[in-house]
């Protein structure tokens, strides 16, 4: 039976982790490589790295980053934040990311996830779904949040899986950030609509907001701070998820 | 020993050649190259593929001799070939992703996209999936009945002769998802990017 998965987010700046796991025993709390090999090494079924670097002189830290990563860690590797073209992806899985996430570019040209899910596969073209309640149902933002576009969510999800995204990220804007939840409606109606798997985000401060992404009709369940803060170990959350019914992988 | 890695420009890689090296460490050298002549001397290849079907059939077959060298090595001289996903996938007779694409024919059977009960099981499979060791394969050495691999693919092999099947997989129906027929080795899932788990089954083909 197929599992569901637990990913661990890390936000990464500059190459180094913004918000990092607070471990006695971890030498450099800001290196993303060690961080992300603690992950696998407790059971993470997967590892995303979201770079959120903001100046362009810096952008390489990431590609450096991903290639250390991909060298210790033997679990899958998404790798998102700032990827603009065919380029940056070529780039990203050179290095060794095993999919890339793509976000602004998407929305601005949906001809970057055709192209790029023919090139390379749609199994490694993750589509990041950014939306936000509005009155007509969830409109879709992009950069990081900062730019609403007008895009209906649910008819924007149904588009790039038409262009050949292999996944959706989706991440609840009104969500992220506050610990209350996912957007579990939002979860529930891009699952129901679009026959590829969904990723959901946005919002996790317990292990029941987990397991509800999951009843919501997610296949995969991401979060960054409940992990990064240790308030929860990749190994409660399975077991917890475990205790609840929800297949896992322990 | 020398274990290569066919690298025919046909999806990303670097995956496997790293989880590859971190296994043979220093004690076997690991050549990533669609050199012929390199690819006829080594002890075991490694075929990987990801995209699609057809394109990883027009990959091999943009490198001149490539698929003839291979057919060599794996059918006549009989040392040992893995092949990953589409790789697997390749060894059957025809597969049907895009278009009705002619396979390597090294294994008698076709390649199909899975049946998703109209929509009842999403498509990709992704993620983590238990094997169903059906047979008791080289590659499977110390390897636990029901172990967790990562799987993502749209289409599976379907084998005319089911005794080449090692493994099986749930997922809308059994899906083959690891194949042994002599020295030619294959799994649908990805071993790279499964963890300790699936750096043993690589460990188990370099050690054969």
């Amino acid at each position: 039976m197929l599992k569901n998965r637990i990913i661990p987010c890390l936000d990464v700046k500059n190459g180094r982790v913004v918000k990092g796991i607070n471990f006695v025993d971890l030498k450099d709390a800001g290196d993303p490589v060690e961080q992300a090999k603690i992950y696998s090494d407790g059971g993470a079924d997967e590892i995303c790295f979201l770079d959120i670097t903001a100046s362009n002189e810096n952008r390489d830290t990431i590609y450096e980053v991903v290639e250390k990563t991909s060298k210790k860690c033997f679990v899958p590797l998404t790798v998102g934040g700032g990827v603009r073209s065919i380029d940056d992806i070529n780039k990203l899985l050179n290095c060794g990311a095993d999919k890339v996430s793509i976000n602004t570019a998407a929305v601005q040209n949906s001809k970057v996830v055709e192209d790029s899910s023919r090139k390379f596969g749609s199994q490694c073209i993750v589509v990041a779904i950014d939306a936000k309640r509005s009155k007509n149902g969830w409109e879709i933002f992009t950069h990081g949040g900062r730019k609403l576009t007008g895009l209906n969510a649910l008819d924007f999800a149904v588009k790039m899986e038409k262009c050949g995204a292999g996944e959706l990220l989706v991440t609840s804007m009104d969500k992220d950030g506050t610990q209350t939840g996912y957007d579990i409606d939002l979860m529930r109606e891009i699952s129901s609509i679009v026959n590829i798997p969904v990723i959901a985000s946005g919002g996790v401060g317990s292990l029941d907001h987990l397991v509800n992404g999951i009843k919501a009709g997610a296949s995969a369940v991401l979060a960054a701070s409940i992990f990064h803060y240790g308030k929860y170990s990749i190994k409660q959350a399975k077991e917890y998820l475990n205790s609840k019914s929800i297949p896992v992988r322990i | 020993m020398d274990v290569t890695i066919v690298d025919y420009k046909s999806g990303n890689i670097s995956s496997v050649i790293n989880s590859f090296k971190e296994v043979a460490k220093d004690k076997v050298n690991i050549e990533v190259t669609s050199d012929l002549n390199k690819i006829k001397s080594s002890d075991k290849v490694v075929l990987p593929g990801q995209g699609s079907f057809k394109s990883c059939i027009d990959g091999l077959n943009s490198i001149n001799g490539l698929i003839d060298t291979l057919s060599e090595f794996a059918l006549n001289n009989k040392k040992p070939l893995l092949g990953i996903c589409v790789g697997l996938q390749m060894f059957a007779d025809v597969g049907y992703e895009e278009v009705e694409t002619k396979g390597l024919g090294w294994i008698s059977g076709k390649v199909s996209k899975i049946d998703n009960q109209n929509g009842k099981y999403k498509l990709p499979h992704i993620g983590w999936n238990q094997i169903n060791i059906i047979k008791d394969s080289k590659i499977f050495k110390d390897i636990e009945n029901n172990s967790h691999m990562y799987f993502v693919h749209s289409y599976e092999f379907i084998p005319n002769d089911n005794s080449v099947t090692a493994a099986t997989t749930d997922y809308a129906s059994n899906i083959v998802c690891a194949v042994e027929k002599e020295n030619i080795f294959g799994t649908q899932f990805h071993p790279e990017k499964s963890d300790r788990i699936g750096l043993k089954i690589i460990d188990n083909f370099i050690n054969l």
